[in-house]
């Protein structure tokens, strides 16, 4: 039996993307599972009493070696903020390629926690900052320098010691430029290097509190539980920064979103589903529940995703307890079309993500296809014509043609980089200034435009000659050339209209991350939490795949 | 170092600022960082370019035809994009000329990207100055200085087309040479060696 593809016009919309979940296709289980056999050493630690200092450890294998090297400083609490615009953080942060020298440390000493205004090196592959959870960092620190371990209810509101507040990459402020380092086999996923950051960064966080504690109080203090640390990932806070890396990557989007697309065919296509994978499936199912039970947030919008999801697994798990049989044939195929028919889109997409688990030997091949050599398609096909490129319009954006951008809700935002931090922003263009400089981002509009603009040209005329005349949406016929060989390359929605939720956008590419607890503080940005549950660096050896379910909150 | 990626955004940026289009400003961020990849001082005569653009006029051309003169400087990067979208039909053309070009080293990076669409190298004359354009994985030249170059009063491409850099004869010297590390075969082993059957009738 051949199962489909899901239709691009229905995976496409914004809010079916802003209900996607970690999977085995995340990122950063995909990190951990290529890193698992790599060398780990600490190999410096100099802190004060207080916690400041350096320190740098490293993951190694054959002749290559990443060094996390660390800043810890010492900032006043009302310089603590997590928004772009802070100047000041708790802890700062880059990945070297290669073993740092003493020289190497004192350069990036003047550089890494100036962040956005320091310059970093080729040598240098991502950089970050940290800021403390004060409330859960100073409750560990007191207690463990009393001998006691932390209040487990505490750390369960929180999750993480620290908060990351941006992890750059890719030749942003000097760092390596991503053609240098795109043929090593082991960062051939997305993201990789960003995911050893963030772990490393979480092993030094507990280093660094114990290291507090013990200066504290010497004789009396504790180490804290190795299972309690498993148990606090690390935080991070997103903002609107990251919105425009989905539309801005074209290629990179359909490949992430293809990979889940053709898990899930696969996995429907299966006509006798093994004993063990049923036994995997429910399993996990059963213990991720706590994952759902355990997600906090103040956010109206998520409780009720939220509060609508456990609902849903109730149904379903009733549904397989009561109704079901997993010895059909093609069962999960038949459990996914019940899903469609009954759940809704925050529930299904758990589900399709949970389907994946039993399944290395489909999601394993996906994860090297995850990324893109964009340069590569991104010349115009000049040569082909307004024809192919009608077609492709009406085809791959039908739904978008529809929208009558002549109506102010439909026109109601704009995207722009703002000044004062070079950071991607939404404002309302019949309230705030600066329409004018709007971003390339309205693609739904701009294809309307382009669609209308070829409705009285000559089926032949080539794009050649097309663009002659009309260079003012050259960005848009790229794009659509791009969409014609890849399918999930275009959101199939309106991204400057008056119902957009750009946190959508952002949850989206933080799922593909493998974040969890998605805490929206607002429509614009949102807190998560990275790696709660994983194995740390010492146990990485024997790492579980299903790590991401093993959480004690 | 500004990484090539910086160089990019910066460009795109620096050439929407300018009045280009987004669509034409995303093509002359990759082509500056290309020229800088390949050690072409690109930004150095973008910037230049700049300065001058909001006040001067610059002939934008259209259709590129064998010969194309023009009393105002020709804008590099008007007639790159435009070279760029109808190299299919230039490459017919086999020699084009071009007179007057402003800032020509800007025009190269988009003859290095025709060169790999058309899959044919590409020789480039800007006045004494050469480039040959290696399918955009390289460019040689006999020119490397990194200065701003303002203007080419004549610019020619020609289309190479794809054919030995050697002689028959050369050939059949080397290719003598690697025979002799080739085995000869004794009767068994062409009955069995290549592992195929003798008849595959099946």
């Amino acid at each position: 039996m051949e199962v489909q593809l899901r239709d691009p016009k229905i995976v496409m919309k914004l809010s079916k993307l802003g209900s996607f979940h970690q999977s085995k296709l995340s990122f950063l289980r995909s990190f951990l599972k290529e890193f698992k056999n790599w060398k780990h050493k600490r190999d410096l630690f100099e802190l004060d009493e207080d916690g400041h200092g350096r320190a740098v450890y490293s993951l190694s294998k054959n002749n290559r070696t990443y060094s996390l090297v660390c800043f810890a400083n010492k900032i006043k609490d009302d310089e603590r903020s997590d928004r772009v615009i802070a100047t000041k953080w708790d802890t700062a942060f880059t990945l070297h390629d290669g073993i740092p020298t003493k020289k190497d440390l004192d350069r990036l000493y003047q550089d890494v926690p100036k962040q956005e205004v320091g310059r970093l090196s080729y040598k240098e592959l991502t950089l970050s900052r940290a800021n403390k959870s004060i409330r859960i960092f100073n409750h560990v620190v007191e207690s463990l320098s009393q001998g006691n371990q932390p209040d487990k209810n505490k750390l369960m509101d929180v999750g993480y010691l620290y908060r990351t507040t941006a992890v750059y990459g890719s030749g942003k402020f000097g760092l390596a430029d991503r053609f240098r380092i795109k043929n090593r086999e082991e960062i051939c996923g997305p993201f990789r290097l960003e995911m050893m950051l963030v772990y490393l960064v979480r092993e030094f966080t507990f280093d660094q509190v114990n290291h507090i504690a013990k200066q504290k109080n010497p004789r009396k203090a504790v180490a804290l539980d190795k299972d309690i640390c498993r148990n606090l990932g690390i935080g991070n806070s997103t903002g609107l920064g990251m919105a425009p890396f989905i539309v801005n990557h074209p290629t990179l989007l359909n490949n992430w979103i293809l990979s889940k697309e053709i898990s899930l065919k696969k996995i429907r296509e299966i006509e006798n589903v093994k004993d063990n994978e049923v036994e995997l499936f429910k399993k996990t199912l059963k213990k991720s529940l706590k994952n759902i039970t355990s997600w906090n947030t103040d956010s109206e919008f998520q409780k009720k995703k939220i509060f609508g999801l456990l609902k849903d697994m109730e149904k379903l798990i009733n549904f397989i307890n009561e109704d079901f049989d997993f010895k059909g044939k093609y069962s999960f195929n038949e459990l996914y079309l019940w899903c469609e028919k009954n759940l809704k889109d925050e529930c299904i997409e758990y589900i399709v993500s949970l389907m994946m688990e039993p399944y290395d030997d489909i999601i394993t091949p996906l994860i090297k296809k995850m990324s893109s050599d964009e340069e590569k398609y991104f010349n115009i096909p000049t040569q082909k014509n307004i024809e192919n490129l009608r077609n492709i319009l009406e085809n791959n954006y039908s739904e978008i043609i529809k929208i009558d951008f002549s109506k102010k809700e439909n026109n109601q935002n704009f995207w722009f980089i703002s000044k004062n931090k070079e950071e991607p922003r939404l404002a309302d263009r019949y309230l705030d200034y600066g329409s004018d400089l709007e971003q390339p981002l309205a693609i739904a509009r701009d294809i309307k435009i382009l669609y209308e603009r070829i409705s009285s040209k000559k089926n032949s005329l080539s794009i050649g000659k097309f663009l002659m005349e009309n260079n003012d949406l050259r960005h848009v016929v790229r794009r659509a050339f791009i969409s014609e060989n890849f399918p999930y390359a275009e959101i199939q929605d309106n991204t400057i209209g008056s119902k957009l939720m750009p946190i959508d956008m952002l949850r989206l590419k933080l799922s593909f991350f493998g974040a969890v607890k998605f805490d929206p503080r607002s429509d614009k940005w949102l807190r998560i939490c990275m790696f709660q549950g994983a194995p740390l660096l010492n146990d990485l050896k024997s790492l579980d795949d299903g790590w991401i379910y093993n959480s004690l909150n | 170092m500004i990484s090539l990626s910086e160089i990019d955004t910066t460009v795109k940026r620096a050439t929407k600022a300018v009045g280009f289009s987004w669509g034409i400003a995303e093509e002359v961020g990759k082509s500056i960082s290309l020229l800088e990849m390949f050690g072409l001082p690109g930004l150095k005569n973008l910037n230049q370019y700049f300065k001058l653009y909001k006040d001067k006029k610059f002939q934008n051309v259209s259709l590129i035809s064998k010969s194309n003169s023009s009393k105002i400087s020709y804008c590099p990067i008007i007639s790159g994009i435009n070279f760029l979208d109808q190299v299919f039909t230039l490459n017919e053309m086999t020699e084009i000329d071009f007179e007057n070009v402003a800032f020509p080293i800007l025009f190269i990076p988009f003859l290095s990207k025709s060169s790999e669409i058309v899959g044919k190298k590409i020789f480039l004359k800007i006045d004494e100055r050469k480039y040959l354009l290696n399918f955009n994985h390289s460019i040689f030249s006999n020119h490397l200085d990194s200065d701003v170059i303002d203007k080419a009063k004549k610019l020619k491409i020609i289309f190479i087309d794809n054919e030995n850099t050697f002689s028959e004869g050369e050939w059949d010297e080397l290719y003598s040479l690697s025979k002799k590390t080739f085995v000869e075969e004794s009767e068994e082993l062409k009955q069995t060696a290549a592992g195929a059957g003798l008849t595959d009738n099946d």
